[in-house]
């Protein structure tokens, strides 16, 4: 065969189809009516469907719904798929009773942070593991000695993210019958219209939600029927972009790999990677544990006093700290910067996500932002005070009551 | 007789950076180029009418932008255009595609191993720690470790903190780094084939070694450490051909009153009292200056223009056994139009860059093997590029300028070079292609076929060598062309180097000049003209 035989078993890539689409693209496309696009993890992901603040006060007074397909997933099976989970993340898995969520982290060996995510624990010995980043690689290096099956399913599992309020009432009405049942972190199995769907009463609003997984190629009759509740007049539900999802989440607390930290494996600067003590997760990590990847420089992080942590701030005024540097005081001593903050539309407050230098293991005294803000293109300087929160910015009860309310 | 301040010999790219820093510090300088152009072999000439090649070096990332930038070498004509792709065929007729799109690359990727995909994240975040490292130390003069002098020791200081910046780990995985081979290297992160072979090509381009040579690691920093406007491990055409970047030097010279005289052969650096004090040339005329600076690589500089009872004896013979191993070839096509690449999807932006014909390690292994019995690789590796694709000025409307760098080839073939061999050297390379694009050799107007012999005779480059002196661990840094002259300053007073030879070595990067410049305006109580590092901090 000559080389020059187009070889009729190579399938190439679409190169002028530059962002991805998901099996909800259509639907996506048609609500995105501000065609806002950008990437996640590759896939043509929406900002924003129409506008931020009704894609936000969704989530947080109705029922915002949002394509998960983008979030990398990893069916994890076989006999050893439990010791192997176990060794690869800070937290005890072996706790995790089927059809429960747990949230986790994972650390190279030097005990930093590689990525967070989620384990599903399927059935028996059969679990997914969610990530925000690319870990096949990983996950592979890790399975060294191990009789257990790693197989990437990103693309092979459609998921809706159906989060606020009223999602428990509008899935409900949707047909989901008895998720109501569900206690925060539970998993569910239904089949609807001959559609298999898996329900996890999980989400990254802080808000009561819950996540809806079904076969890529059901996706579009998931997502028609979940928009029927709207259509019949019942609540609002709509399409939310990443934009909204930001701020929920800062709300919420959570951190974001990659924006609040750089994960270990990206990290060029020696010291710009973060053990889970730095981001104020060492409630993630169990020392008690069987070894696991990282446990012995964590022991050993665990004796010193804290260097640096990645705190919750509450900043003074109403001028976001976008990029700000901190100090110690006003013109004082950089100790630290913002990675992420939101002006809160429910607190009516800025929130930030921020990296602070620790002296002797405790925070500093007194925290000041230098904020630099435009008006009608003329920058200005001010100085606010911020103070830690010790608590998520946002928690609502209705987030974890079972069976929840109405809205 | 003209009594210069400095005399530099070769108007290669960096005999010329060396110069229009000594000229822009207002020293009289006159730089001597025995052929009848400037740049060496960063040149472009119009061998077949209408065309202009890039005769040996064709694509540009190494160079300084700091020079750039302090020469004003923008005004002066030069303009890089980054590259928009590259490409692997496989026999088979499959592909491997490097898109500039992330997420078109990584799908690419993930469809010959969706492993890779991921590992690449890794594998781009390391290089890109050893790459932070050493852009660090282009632009500086290396510490002599053995010397007690102030700054020697300052510097070897500002080395060791660079160094320990890494972690602990960090530093294991550098030093094991700079001493692995390439296919060892890669294999902790790849297992595709085809995914081995693309990242491979760039450590043994101009290397007398093989993929699974120790060393050859760094031979692939060496070719990533570059950038285009920051995009670091980007390569660009310069638009015109390699030849833009000397004659805009050469320009930026002239406006600070440099003189240039081509057609002017040095035969020898005139030595009187242990101090150069000129230089002589093939038609007997001598030239006196306060300071003599040789662009010839450091074989030629010690064994051919000095003369041995001028220097002192382990010189001579570190230069005798200075590694400088031939190893490339180079084939220029001018084309009668666009060849086709069948396996390609129409209109994508693969042949907008690099291309490459060899898909496997073992291929590239075996092409070194020839090399190793003197004989040129019979399926070479191929760093084949077509700049006509954006460049209006090298080739008419609708023909196309070809640049084919071809490893390996060796300096003696059984029974030596003929022209006859030569050509049958430039068949099999375009056999190769012509197995990838059936119209391709149907378009040949004319070829330029360039084997080591010709490297050498054509540019003075010793063996043909491109780096002017192979880059390993040996000859690197403060080993660089010998211990104990690393700081460009010759064996006698008043005589320097700024070829490649010299710290940090090969490639269009113009540091060697800048740095040698920096070194001589230095011992002249001159101001500094060479400019600072932009530090990647």
């Amino acid at each position: 065969m000559s080389a020059f035989d187009v070889n009729e078993n190579v399938s190439p890539i679409n190169f002028k189809e530059v962002l991805q689409p998901s099996p909800f693209q259509s639907r996506i496309d048609e609500y995105g009516i501000v065609q806002e696009w950008m990437s996640w993890n590759g896939y043509k992901t929406a900002r924003v469907f129409d506008t931020l603040a009704s894609e936000y006060f969704a989530i947080r007074s109705t029922c915002g719904v949002m394509d998960l397909t983008p979030m990398e997933k990893y069916r994890i099976s076989g006999p050893d798929a439990l010791t192997y989970l176990n060794r690869l993340v800070t937290r005890d898995i072996t706790l995790l009773k089927p059809n429960r969520v747990t949230y986790v982290i994972w650390c190279n060996d030097e005990g930093k942070v590689l990525d967070d995510g989620t384990v599903f624990h399927l059935q028996n010995g059969d679990y997914r593991l969610c990530s925000q980043h690319h870990q096949l690689d990983w996950l592979l290096l890790s399975s060294l000695g191990f009789d257990v099956t790693i197989e990437k399913e990103t693309h092979d599992v459609a998921a809706l993210a159906v989060q606020g309020p009223t999602s428990c009432a509008a899935l409900m009405e949707a047909g989901l019958v008895d998720i109501d049942r569900l206690k925060p972190f539970d998993i569910g199995y239904m089949t609807l219209n001959g559609m298999e769907l898996m329900i996890s009463r999980t989400g990254f609003t802080g808000d009561l939600g819950y996540e809806v997984w079904t076969h890529p190629d059901r996706a579009l009759d998931l997502w028609d029927l979940i928009f029927s509740v709207k259509e019949q007049g019942l609540f609002d539900i709509r399409p939310t972009g990443l934009g909204a999802l930001d701020m929920v989440r800062i709300e919420a607390g959570f951190i974001m790999p990659g924006d609040d930290f750089n994960t270990a494996e990206t990290a060029v600067r020696a010291d710009r990677v973060r053990s889970p003590y730095e981001l104020g997760l060492g409630w993630l990590v169990d020392l008690e544990k069987p070894y696991f990847t990282g446990k012995q420089a964590l022991i050993a992080e665990n004796t010193e006093p804290a260097k640096q942590r990645l705190v919750r701030l509450v900043v003074e005024g109403n001028k976001p700290p976008m990029d700000a540097f901190l100090y110690d005081q006003k013109g004082g001593s950089r100790i630290g910067t913002i990675k992420s903050c939101v002006w809160s539309p429910i607190l009516k407050t800025n929130v930030a996500l921020a990296d602070i230098e620790f002296q002797k293991g405790s925070a500093p005294i007194e925290i000041w932002a230098e904020i630099y803000y435009q008006k009608e293109l003329e920058w200005r300087a001010t100085w606010a005070r911020c103070n830690i929160s010790k608590k998520p910015f946002w928690a609502h009860p209705r987030s974890s009551i079972t069976p929840p309310q109405k809205f | 007789m003209t009594n210069y301040d400095a005399i530099i010999v070769g108007a290669g790219h960096n005999g010329l950076t060396n110069a229009a820093f000594l000229a822009k510090a207002g020293l009289d300088v006159l730089v001597l180029e025995k052929n009848s152009y400037v740049g060496g072999a960063t040149a472009s000439l119009e061998l077949h009418s209408d065309w202009k090649y890039s005769n040996c070096s064709y694509v540009c990332s190494l160079f300084r932008p700091e020079i750039y930038q302090a020469l004003d070498l923008g005004r002066h004509g030069l303009e890089v255009v980054p590259l928009q792709g590259s490409v692997t065929f496989k026999q088979n007729g499959d592909y491997l595609g490097s898109y500039h799109q992330p997420s078109v690359r990584r799908r690419e990727i993930a469809r010959h191993s969706k492993r890779d995909a991921d590992a690449a994240i890794r594998f781009d975040a390391d290089l890109m720690k050893w790459c932070r490292l050493i852009r660090g130390f282009l632009l500086r003069t290396p510490p002599d470790p053995a010397s007690f002098k102030v700054r020697d020791a300052m510097e070897f200081a500002y080395l060791l903190k660079r160094f320990y910046s890494l972690s602990e780990s960090q530093i294991y995985e550098f030093i094991r780094f700079f001493t692995m081979s390439i296919a060892e290297y890669l294999e902790q992160y790849f297992e595709s084939d085809v995914i081995l072979a693309h990242f491979s090509g760039g450590s043994i381009i101009g290397t007398g070694l093989g993929v699974y040579s120790p060393g050859t690691a760094y031979v692939l920093l060496h070719h990533a450490m570059g950038d285009v406007d920051g995009n670091v491990g980007s390569w660009g055409f310069a638009r015109g051909g390699m030849g833009s970047v000397s004659a805009a030097i050469a320009s930026s010279f002239q406006a600070h009153g440099g003189v240039i005289r081509t057609d002017a052969e040095v035969k020898k650096i005139v030595v009187k009292g242990r101090r150069a004090v000129g230089v002589m040339l093939a038609n007997g005329e001598q030239i006196n200056a306060k300071a003599v600076v040789s662009n010839l690589d450091a074989k030629r500089t010690f064994l051919s223009l000095m003369d041995s009872a001028d220097l002192p004896a382990d010189l001579v013979t570190r230069a005798k056994n200075f590694k400088i191993r031939g190893s490339s070839g180079k084939v220029n096509i001018a084309l009668d139009g666009m060849p086709d690449f069948p396996a390609i999807p129409k209109g994508s932006p693969l042949t907008l860059g690099h291309m490459h014909f060899t898909d496997t390690l073992e291929r590239l292994e075996r092409a070194y093997d020839d090399w190793k019995d003197d004989r040129w690789s019979h399926d070479p590796y191929v760093d084949m590029v077509i700049p006509t694709q954006y460049d209006p000025t090298m080739a008419p409307p609708g023909k196309h300028m070809m640049s084919v760098f071809v490893q390996y080839c060796p300096v003696e073939v059984e029974g030596g070079w003929t022209n006859g061999k030569r050509d049958a050297f430039g068949a099999a390379v375009i056999n190769q292609i012509g197995d990838y694009s059936p119209n391709f050799k149907d378009l040949i107007l004319h070829a330029e076929i360039r084997t080591p012999r010709e490297l050498e005779a054509e540019v003075g480059l010793t063996e043909g060598n491109i780096f002017q002196g192979e880059l390993t661990l040996d000859q690197l840094m403060f080993n660089r062309p010998f211990p104990g002259y690393a700081q460009y300053r010759g064996p006698v007073k008043n005589m320097y180097m700024c070829s490649s030879s010299n710290h940090p070595g090969g490639g269009v990067m113009g540091a060697p000049g800048a740095n040698s410049a920096r070194e001589i305006l230095l011992d002249l109580g001159r101001a500094d003209t060479t400019p600072e590092d932009f530090s990647d901090d």
